[in-house]
């Protein structure tokens, strides 16, 4: 197994069957875009993900999977058996996204590209799990390993990898490796996960005359953040990603909040930082006029897989002969449990894109298939791994 | 209750289906190969490249590969000058320009000139209009319309109707019961063929009816297509030939209120010719086709004069050209 193999033992051997397996594909290219639009269409804000599992878990019903379940942390799991079955690998994708409810989740398709909330991060990762199984007996793919396809839930933000976690903690299953999809960039090799430590300061007005201070308060404070960030770069980085306050243009706000993440990829000093700031959030705390309060709802710590793991260098010897140019992106997703569990594992981007995150998020048609290809070859490669 | 009121409730309880009846795929294309019946789609099109896409993807992959229910999926267009065409064309849709079907017939503008030439084009047994405008598409759109007429050979017509309207972002809107419904066509359905406001939503563009019946109606070219079917169907074989489907919402562009009296004012010139055509009204004098709209410009207000034809083409069975090609 690789978690347990020397580097070097299995030899990384780009397969040229990966730009055959993308020609064969275009034979799927309706059922894999209608999955794309329907798992783009269906709303999976974090902890509202149930539609989204029920459409993975009908898609795996009707491929055959064996073992189909929902578990307590309302992931979607199915296997399709291996020939031995002597190992499991994994493929996971997560299914919530960062939109609300209430958020127009329509897809429209054009010429070569799809554009909807939510396409790139995670509906095409979504929809490439719902069709790998048919992708798989299409080309005639089979393997020696169980293949456990996974949705996860509550993923993102305050959702803080709960799904993964609770999967990874209960259930039982030996992970021999892993794969995780997500829709952009194609070409992205992450073998690396970064310390990361995920926080919200919030604000509160101290009766009547504390209202001025809640914008003043906030603006110390992320004038603070953004010093320490100057600080540190590129060792670390601080990246606000909200601030909250107020309702109107006229009204001073009585509360507010602002969401940061720090990251770095050095053990311990994510921790340091952290230390920093709950220090400037207690001298804050001690100013008039407003009560402030410092939370950390996440936390990551660093792995690396390593640049020269067989599979990295699979990974990138495939991409090559695709003639993807491929960069590193060290990752703060599902990859990072993965890898401090142990598991080998990497996360691939499927295609190229643009304005992701944004209501007009766009994936590219075309570029799908070397994506799809890439991940059949790599899933060959680790089910390799064992007789190697 | 009157007698009519109880046709009506026994029609909503017999005839009126929820789409999730027809949730089972599998069995429903395996009582179509039983039946021995073809299924065309058909959407008619005047630049839709926005939706389009997206219609044709979910048609093939889920009621084509998945399921076969379908047997075509034909895209007739109307001369759109974007790339609805060449989408449509892309994800594996049959496509038609409508002036090139039957050309010895003359090319008319409006959508149910698409909709007759259609009839003449495809080769199913059942014929499944859908709106190319649908934002929500799902492939219900397709399969729960058709299914009754699979499931009971007596059903000729089913129409599609939208139950639960989206409460979403500013630029969609529900559909619900329509406004040109409740306000136009359900007061004259009313007032001249009461069981017919049984039909929730009479005017939408979703609907599958059997190649026998669509040959044998004639089609109005524009917005009176949809009332004259209903009225000439309801006139030779009762409600009992209809059925209806609640595909539970329908997201779509809204349309402006200038936009919906012209459709008022088609709708209520073939309403009007066919209650003379079955003699429900004496004396009616001949009827303008100037429909007068105004606009203002500060305090000033201008006439806006619009022409809308409601010309008719006849039945498709009474041409050569049809009888021909479809060994009629």
């Amino acid at each position: 197994m690789f978690r347990s193999m020397p580097r070097g033992t299995v030899k990384a051997r780009p397969d040229t069957a990966a730009v055959s397996h993308r020609e064969k594909l275009h034979r799927l290219r309706e059922i894999l875009f209608a999955n794309v639009v329907m798992a783009g269409e269906i709303p999976a804000p974090t902890g509202g993900e149930r539609r989204i599992t029920r459409f993975l878990s009908d898609r795996f019903t009707e491929s055959g999977l064996a073992n189909i379940s929902l578990d307590q942390a309302g992931n979607v799991a199915g296997v399709l058996p291996g020939r031995t079955g002597h190992r499991n690998l994994l493929v996971v994708a997560h299914v919530d996204k960062i939109w609300s409810e209430g958020d127009d989740h329509t897809v429209s398709v054009g010429v070569g590209t799809m554009s909807g909330r939510g396409l790139a991060d995670n509906g095409l990762g979504v929809a490439t799990l719902a069709t790998l199984p048919l992708i798989l007996e299409e080309l005639d793919v089979e393997l020696d390993s169980n293949l456990v396809f996974l949705g996860t839930t509550r993923s993102l933000g305050r959702g803080n990898l709960a799904g993964m976690r609770f999967f990874l903690e209960n259930s039982g299953l030996p992970i021999a490796a892993a794969l995780c999809l997500e829709g952009i960039d194609l070409g992205r090799l992450s073998y690396s996960s970064l310390g990361m430590a995920r926080g919200e300061i919030e604000v509160t007005a101290a009766g009547e005359e504390g209202e001025a201070a809640v914008v003043a308060i906030l603006a110390n404070l992320m004038r603070d953040l953004l010093g320490i960030d100057a600080r540190e770069a590129p060792a670390a980085r601080i990246l606000v990603g909200s601030v909250e306050a107020g309702s109107g243009h006229g009204v001073p706000p009585r509360s507010g909040v602002l969401r940061f993440e720090i990251r770095s990829r050095r053990t311990g000093r994510v921790a340091q930082i952290e230390k920093e700031i709950a220090a400037l959030v207690a001298s804050a705390s001690t100013g008039e006029g407003g009560e402030v309060r410092l939370e950390m709802i996440a936390h990551r710590r660093p792995g690396d897989l390593g640049a020269d793991h067989p599979l990295v260098l699979q990974a990138r010897g495939t991409l090559a002969l695709l003639g993807i140019e491929s960069h590193v992106v060290p990752s703060v997703s599902e990859l990072a449990l993965l890898l401090e569990h142990g598991i080998p594992a990497l996360t691939l981007g499927i295609t190229k894109g643009e304005n992701r995150h944004s209501p007009a998020e766009t994936i590219w048609l075309d570029p799908i298939f070397d994506g799809l290809a890439q991940i059949v070859a790599v899933l060959q490669f680790l089910d390799a791994g064992e007789s190697s | 209750m009157s007698d009519i009121d109880q046709r009506i409730s026994r029609w909503l309880e017999t005839n009126t289906f929820h789409h999730t009846e027809f949730w089972d795929l599998q069995e429903l294309v395996r009582a179509k190969r039983e039946s021995g019946l073809t299924i065309s789609l058909c959407i008619p099109t005047l630049n839709e490249e926005k939706t389009i896409g997206k219609e044709i993807i979910v048609f093939k992959s889920e009621l084509m590969d998945r399921y076969p229910l379908l047997d075509e999926i034909a895209v007739i267009d109307s001369g759109s000058t974007d790339r609805t065409l060449e989408i449509a064309k892309s994800f594996g849709a049959d496509t038609y320009l409508s002036s090139e079907i039957l050309p010895e017939h003359g090319s008319k503008p409006g959508k149910g000139e698409n909709l007759w030439k259609a009839i003449h084009q495809l080769r199913g047994d059942i014929i499944c209009y859908v709106d190319a405008d649908i934002k929500n598409i799902h492939a219900k759109f397709a399969s729960a319309l058709v299914a009754p007429l699979i499931y009971r050979p007596e059903i000729q017509y089913v129409k599609a109707f939208y139950d639960r309207p989206l409460a979403v972002s500013d630029d969609v809107r529900p559909s619900g019961g329509g406004r040109v419904t409740e306000i136009l066509v359900r007061p004259l359905f009313s007032m001249f063929f009461p069981e017919l406001t049984a039909l929730i939503q009479p005017l939408s563009g979703e609907y599958a009816v059997r190649r026998e019946v669509l040959e044998r109606l004639p089609f109005p070219i524009g917005y009176g297509v949809e009332t004259s079917h209903l009225i000439d169907l309801y006139q030779t074989s009762g409600l009992d030939a209809f059925a209806q489907t609640d595909l539970d919402n329908r997201v779509h562009r809204n349309q402006p209120t200038t936009d919906l009296g012209r459709m008022a004012f088609g709708i209520l010139r073939t309403f009007m010719k066919r209650l003379r055509h079955y003699g429900l009204v004496k004396d009616l004098p001949d009827l303008s086709g100037l429909f007068r709209q105004f606009q203002a410009e500060g305090h000033r207000h201008e006439q806006v004069v619009r022409e809308i034809l409601e010309e008719e083409r006849p039945p498709m069975i009474t041409l050569p050209e049809y009888r021909e090609r479809h060994g009629r």
